[in-house]
C-alpha cells in the first residue's frame, strides 16, 4: 500500500529514468541503423554476419554521436561516444565466447550416447560408427591426474602465498616475480621439462603421475597468486589481534587467517583445476596417451579428455571429428561447472553489519 | 522510534566535544571523589623507562618514562601524530611488527624487562592484552569462540570454559545481550557490541595490563558509555592504559593522564600527573592550551 500524506497518495517515482519519448527515439535510431546497414549491404559487395556487425557498430556510433551532438553539444556527444565504445568492446568480447559455446553445444551432442560415458576406445577406432566406444578411459585418466596435481599444488601454492603475505621473508619480491613469470610458462615446456628430467634415460615410462607433475608445474602459480590475493584481503587487524592474545604467528595464521580466507583459498584451488583441466601439450610427453582404461596412477600410458580430443582430430574422419566435438563439449561442461562452483564458494557470505 | 529513556541516560555524551576547561576539571574531580582515592597498587604495574621508537630512520617517540600502577587507568592524550599509539605498541611488543621499526628503552613487568633477550614474546602479550581502534572479532568464529579465542590460540588449559566465557562477557558488559546467541558469528553484532566482545576476548587470558588504542573512536556515544563503565570495572584488577582523542573520555575514565606532544619532532611526554591535575591546574602551558581546546 502506498503511503498517504495529506489525503494525497504518494507514489514511488524514478525521475532519473528515460521518458517514453526518449525510449521511442532510441528505438527509432536503432531501427534506422539496422536499415542503413542492410541497405549498404544491399548496394555494395559487403556480405556476411561479420560485415553486418561491423557496419552496424560503425553506424550506431556515428548516428548516436550526431544525434547527441545536435541535442546537447559536444560534451554530451563525447560522453555518448565513450559509452558507445564501451558497448562495442562488450559486443566484440561476447561474440567469440557465445559463438564458441553455441558451436560446441551444437556439434558436441552428435557423438553422445549412453555408452559414451561407460566404454573406452580399446576395441573401436575413432572412425567407427558413433554408437560404439566412449570416453570413460579419458575421464578416469583426467580425474586421476587432476586429483594428484591438486593434492600436490594446493599445499605448495598456499604455502608460497603464506611465505609472501605472512612471513614476508627474504626474497619475497623476487619470489613473487618468479611465480608471476612461471604462470606465463608455455604448457608444452612443463611437459618437456618432466620428460627430459624424469622420463628419458631414467628407465621410467609414461604414467599418470608424470602427467600430474607437469600439470602441477602449471597449477602452482595460479594457486599461489590467487591465494596471495585472497590472503592480502584479510585485514592486518585480525593478525594483530591474534598476536596480541599471546599466540605464536603459526597459531594465528592457522586459526585466524586461514579460516577467514577459507572460501577464497578453495576458490584458488578450483581456479587452478580449471586452468589445467584442458591442458593437452604437457600430457603428450608425459602420459603417452591411451585408448584403454588404466587406473594405475604410477605406471603405464593413460588417456585424458584433452588427449582424446587431440587424437580424434588427428584421425580426421567425420566420425572422429564428431567424437572430438563430444570430448570438447564434456571438457567445457567440466571447466564451466568448476568456474561456477568457484564463484559460488568465493562470493562473500552475507553478514549483517 | 526514539526511546526517551535511553536519551536521558547519557546527558554527558550529547554535549559538544570541546567544553570549558573548568567543566572538564569538574568531571575529573568528580571521578576522583567518587573513588575516594586511587586504589593502592595490588600487583605489579608496568614500568616504561626511557622509551624511544623509530620507523626506519624516523624517530617517532623520544625518551618517555611512565609508571603505570596496577589498579589504575592511565589515559594517553595528545594531538594526532604525537606518538601515542606507537608508544602504546612498544608496551606489549607490537611495535616490532612494522617493517623497519626499532626501539630503545626498557619496559618492566613483574620486575623483568619485556625486551630482555631470551624473553618469550608470546608470554608477554598474554600478560599485556590489547584492544584495537577498530573492533576486530575473528570472522570465522562464533561469539562464544571469539571470547575463548585467546585460550585456544595460546593453548592454555582452563578448568571450565563456559564459566570463563560467561565471566569475561559479564565483565565486558555484554553477557545479557548475547547470552542467547553465543553460537552466532561475531560479525553479526553491532559495532559497540563487537568492541565489547574484543574486550571480553582480551580478558579471557587474564592479563595484568590492558592496552586500549582509541577503543571508542569508531563507536556511538551509547556504546562508548558502556565501554567506559567496563573500563572502570576492569581497573579494579589490572592496569588499564587507554589512548584517546576524546578529552572528556580521558577526564571521565582515567586516574592519571599523560600528555604527549610532537612539536614537529619526535613525540615527547610533556606532563604526567593525576587526571584532575592535568585538567584542573596543569603545570605546563602546552598542556593547558591543549586541554582547554586552544589547539589540537
Amino acid at each position: 500500500m502506498a503511503p498517504v500524506v495529506d489525503e494525497i497518495e504518494v507514489k514511488p517515482k524514478q525521475p532519473w529514468k528515460p521518458t517514453q519519448k526518449e525510449i521511442n527515439t532510441n528505438i527509432g535510431i536503432f531501427v534506422l541503423n539496422i536499415l542503413l546497414t542492410l541497405s549498404l549491404i544491399q548496394f555494395t559487395g559487403f556480405s556476411g554476419k561479420l560485415a553486418f556487425v561491423v557496419l552496424f557498430i560503425l553506424f550506431s556510433l556515428s548516428t548516436n554521436f550526431l544525434f547527441s551532438l545536435s541535442r546537447g553539444g559536444s560534451v554530451v556527444a563525447k560522453n555518448s561516444l565513450a559509452t558507445g565504445f564501451a558497448f562495442t568492446g562488450i559486443a566484440l568480447l561476447l561474440m567469440p565466447v557465445i559463438s564458441i559455446i553455441a558451436t560446441v553445444f551444437k556439434r558436441g551432442t552428435e557423438a553422445m550416447y549412453i555408452g559414451f560415458f561407460t566404454t573406452d576406445m580399446s576395441e573401436d577406432s575413432f572412425a567407427s560408427a558413433l554408437d560404439v566406444g566412449g570416453i570413460k578411459h579419458a575421464v578416469v585418466g583426467s580425474v586421476i591426474m587432476v586429483t594428484i596435481a591438486l593434492l600436490l599444488s594446493v599445499p605448495i601454492g598456499i604455502l608460497t602465498a603464506l611465505y609472501l603475505t605472512e612471513l614476508k621473508g627474504r626474497g619475497s619480491t623476487l619470489i613473487r616475480f618468479l611465480v608471476q613469470a612461471m604462470s606465463g610458462i608455455p604448457s608444452i615446456v612443463a611437459g618437456l621439462f618432466i620428460y627430459s628430467a624424469l622420463i628419458t634415460g631414467s628407465g621410467r615410462g609414461f604414467s599418470a603421475f608424470m602427467g600430474s607433475l607437469a600439470l602441477t608445474i602449471l597449477m602452482i602459480p595460479t594457486v599461489a597468486r590467487t591465494s596471495e590475493e585472497v590472503l592480502k584481503l584479510i585485514p592486518s587487524d585480525l593478525r594483530e589481534a591474534g598476536l596480541a592474545l599471546g599466540a605464536t604467528q603459526w597459531r594465528t595464521v592457522a586459526m585466524v587467517v586461514i579460516p577467514a580466507a577459507k572460501s577464497g583459498l578453495i576458490t584458488a584451488a578450483i581456479l587452478g583445476v580449471a586452468r589445467i583441466a584442458g591442458e593437452t601439450a604437457p600430457l603428450l610427453f608425459t602420459t603417452g596417451g591411451a585408448d584403454a582404461l588404466n587406473t594405475n596412477p604410477i605406471d603405464g600410458n593413460i588417456g585424458s579428455v584433452p588427449f582424446y580430443v587431440w587424437k580424434a582430430l588427428i584421425d580426421g574422419s567425420p566420425n572422429a571429428i564428431a567424437r572430438a566435438w563430444a570430448g570438447i563439449f564434456l571438457l567445457m561442461i567440466i571447466v564451466l561447472s568448476l568456474f561456477i562452483l568457484a564463484r559460488k564458494i568465493g562470493s562473500p557470505k552475507k553478514v549483517r553489519s | 522510534m526514539i526511546d526517551k529513556s535511553v536519551r536521558e541516560e547519557r546527558p554527558v555524551m550529547s554535549e559538544p566535544q570541546k567544553i570549558q576547561p573548568s567543566s572538564l576539571a569538574d568531571v575529573a574531580a568528580s571521578k576522583f571523589e567518587k573513588q575516594g582515592s586511587v586504589s593502592a597498587a595490588t600487583g605489579s604495574g608496568l614500568d616504561a623507562r626511557n622509551i624511544y621508537a623509530w620507523f626506519g630512520k624516523y624517530l617517532a617517540v623520544s625518551d618517555m618514562s611512565i609508571y603505570f600502577a596496577a589498579g589504575t587507568v592511565t589515559a594517553l592524550i595528545g594531538p594526532s601524530g604525537c606518538g601515542k599509539s606507537t608508544f602504546l605498541r612498544t608496551l606489549n611488543r607490537m611495535h616490532e611488527f612494522i617493517p623497519g621499526a626499532a626501539m630503545s628503552g626498557e619496559v618492566f613487568l613483574h620486575g623483568k624487562d619485556i625486551y630482555a633477550s631470551g624473553t618469550d614474546v608470546t608470554k608477554i602479550r598474554l600478560r599485556i592484552g590489547m584492544v584495537f581502534q577498530k573492533p576486530n572479532p575473528f570472522p570465522s568464529m562464533s561469539i562464544g569462540e571469539n571470547v575463548l579465542a585467546g585460550i585456544k590460540l595460546a593453548q592454555l588449559k582452563v578448568p571450565n570454559k563456559n564459566e570463563l566465557m560467561q565471566d569475561c562477557l559479564e565483565r565486558a558488559g555484554l553477557w545479557s545481550e548475547v547470552k542467547d546467541r553465543l553460537n552466532q558469528p561475531g560479525g553479526s553484532l553491532s559495532g559497540g557490541q563487537q568492541q565489547r566482545l574484543c574486550i571480553a576476548r582480551s580478558l579471557a587470558v587474564n592479563p595484568d595490563v590492558l592496552l586500549m588504542d582509541e577503543p571508542c573512536s569508531a563507536l556511538d556515544p551509547g556504546s562508548t558509555l558502556k565501554i567506559e563503565e567496563t573500563i572502570g570495572e576492569l581497573a579494579k584488577t589490572m592496569a588499564v592504559i587507554i589512548v584517546t582523542h576524546n578529552m572528556q573520555q580521558a577526564a571521565r575514565v582515567s586516574d592519571y593522564t599523560a600528555f604527549l606532544l610532537s612539536e614537529g619532532g619526535p613525540g615527547k611526554l610533556i606532563e604526567f600527573a593525576p587526571t584532575r591535575e592535568i585538567f584542573g591546574r596543569p603545570k605546563d602551558i602546552r598542556t593547558e592550551n591543549y586541554v582547554t581546546g586552544r589547539f589540537g
